[in-house]
């Protein structure tokens, strides 16, 4: 089905422009990224790189005890072949002691106790070097929710929001992220064995074409249907986007005053810049 | 007459007004220099677009400093330039002014105020209420912002008032990559430039922004247009650029002689059908 396929040398020049305009805007010149191994941190390291200068990137691969290796080998391998600053930080003290504490966690608990982790330490390092916190969430995850709030989900600016799974492959392609990241199968590595695909339970490529004539393309059920999806597809998405949506937005304030901030008191985030 | 105009496709600062009219002055020296006639700004070129609640805060009335300052410049070129503009009743507008040999000769306010998607003017900014056409050095000139030119009627009314010169003063933000060449908002505004000028045997200038605000991308690409519908100058994609663009008068002439339909343009017809609609629309 054609509409995801895109232009990547504009889409590159567009992505890059953004890094670069936001993160010197701020008055800062770095970015900071966590860098795990897989596609998507890697395709946001490579336009950092071509926005900000290898230098000027600082990534950071936080492995648990029980991350695979592999992920630690190829967040090596991206670092390398840009030539960016790069730091190995295991959080397994950290989460082994708070989860010596509270026994009872499930692997969801886990997980994002994790990945809050990792974002306390990119903030850390953020004011430690100077730098923008540069968020790896692409537009499939956000809108299927599949991300943790306040962890991977956060971020000071985020190139590739805006782009699903699937235009990731494809921009990655053509900046020339390396094969082996490109082709192994998306996991937030939690735990051994873990894939994305097999957790929700259908294909980013397949969810990609739905979100987008869903999201994109406002399409109603009736024609979703007549595209040739399967209404429970349909259902079981809809539902996840429409369940999510809280970690899309800020938190919400009550309303006492003549002008609430976001609700009244209404300015761009770049209001001086 | 032949005459040069520069497109000065600027990236402003949003709601930094002072460092806005440093940027404006520069580029109205460099179109000094350089020899051109006029010099085309963007929509709100002195502010920034995504003003919201900053709006009230950078308006400029029609007696400010900055506009009497841009004043005194135009002894020396013709000026067109976005801003907001506060009326003495305290409404603001999203405006367009066009200054000449040290006068004002002319202020658009934006009609068509848009709401969609990501827009949100009419939530911060009065609706203009008219389309004139206004004389100047170069002959009959139309001024329109971004929005008013998606409206059919708006480069018509001009065109019927006499304008012979289309100026369009743009913020148009960047969307819609997709496998082809360039971006969806772009290519439709090509397009849209293109057919106006052709339609109407108009020269259009379409002066339109670069930057980013809040991770939105203006596009630039401004164009200086002949009557005959072809892109004479085109600026850069996605930064900031310089356009000079010779103008030939003559070109006009031609384009009037060989496909004279704003001579046939019968706007008493016009005008029959649209009362007769706006009566029948009431009913």
């Amino acid at each position: 089905m054609a509409g995801l396929t895109v232009n990547t040398n504009l889409l590159r020049r567009i992505l890059v422009g953004f890094v670069r305009d936001e993160v010197y805007k701020v008055g800062v010149r770095k970015g900071v990224l966590g860098l795990s191994g897989g596609i998507d941190s890697a395709l946001v390291a490579y336009i950092a790189a071509e926005a900000l200068g290898p230098e000027n990137v600082y990534a950071y691969c936080m492995p648990y005890r029980t991350s695979n290796p592999e992920s630690e080998a190829h967040a090596r391998l991206v670092a390398e072949s840009l030539g960016i600053n790069f730091k190995v930080i295991e959080i397994t003290p950290m989460i082994d002691a708070y989860f010596n504490i509270t026994t009872d966690a499930d692997n969801m608990r886990r997980g994002n106790k994790m990945a809050r982790e990792r974002m306390t330490i990119l903030y850390d390092h953020s004011a430690a070097v100077g730098g923008l916190v540069l968020g790896t969430s692409n537009k499939t995850e956000l809108l299927l929710g599949y991300g943790t709030l306040h962890g991977d989900m956060a971020s000071a600016l985020n190139p590739i929001g805006d782009i699903y799974k699937s235009q990731v492959w494809e921009l990655s392609e053509a900046m020339g992220v390396p094969r082996e990241v490109i082709e192994k199968k998306p996991s937030a590595d939690l735990w051994a064995g873990q894939t994305d695909e097999q957790e929700l339970g259908f294909t980013y490529r397949e969810a990609d074409e739905l979100l987008y004539r869903m999201v994109d393309q406002r399409m109603s059920r009736e024609e979703l249907i007549s595209a040739g999806f399967d209404a429970q597809f349909i259902d079981n998405v809809a539902r996840k986007v429409q369940g999510s949506h809280f970690k899309r937005r800020l938190p919400i304030i009550a309303k006492v005053s003549n002008r609430t901030i976001d609700r009244d008191f209404r300015y761009a985030r770049d209001w001086g810049k | 007459m032949d005459f040069t105009v520069a497109l000065a496709q600027i990236k402003p600062k949003l709601g930094c007004l002072d460092d806005n009219m440093a940027l404006a002055e520069a580029a109205i020296e460099k179109g000094i220099a350089a020899g051109a006639d006029l010099v085309v700004f963007p929509e709100l070129a002195l502010t920034g677009y995504f003003l919201k609640d900053l709006v009230p805060e950078v308006a400029l009335s029609l007696d400010s400093p900055q506009i009497q300052r841009l004043k005194k410049l135009s002894e020396r070129i013709s000026i067109a330039i976005g801003f907001v503009e506060v009326s003495s009743d305290f409404r603001f507008f999203n405006s367009a002014v066009y200054l000449e040999a040290g006068e004002i000769r002319h202020v658009h306010r934006k009609v068509y105020l848009p709401t969609y998607g990501l827009f949100d003017e009419q939530r911060y900014m009065a609706r203009g209420e008219r389309f004139r056409a206004f004389d100047t050095r170069f002959g009959r000139v139309g001024m329109l912002i971004c929005e008013d030119m998606w409206h059919l009627s708006a480069p018509y009314i001009l065109a019927m008032d006499g304008a012979m010169t289309l100026i369009c003063l743009s913020s148009s933000p960047g969307r819609g990559v997709s496998e082809s060449e360039g971006l969806g908002s772009a290519a439709a505004w090509q397009k849209l430039t293109s057919t106006s000028a052709m339609f109407l045997n108009c020269r259009v200038f379409y002066c339109n922004r670069v930057g980013y605000e809040d991770g939105i991308n203006f596009w630039g690409g401004s164009e200086a247009i002949s009557p005959s519908g072809e892109v004479t100058d085109r600026g850069a994609l996605l930064e900031e650029d310089f356009v000079l663009a010779r103008v030939d008068g003559g070109a006009l002439r031609r384009e009037r002689i060989f496909s004279p339909m704003m001579r046939d343009e019968n706007l008493a017809i016009t005008v029959k059908e649209l009362k007769r609609i706006d009566k029948e629309k009431d009913c």
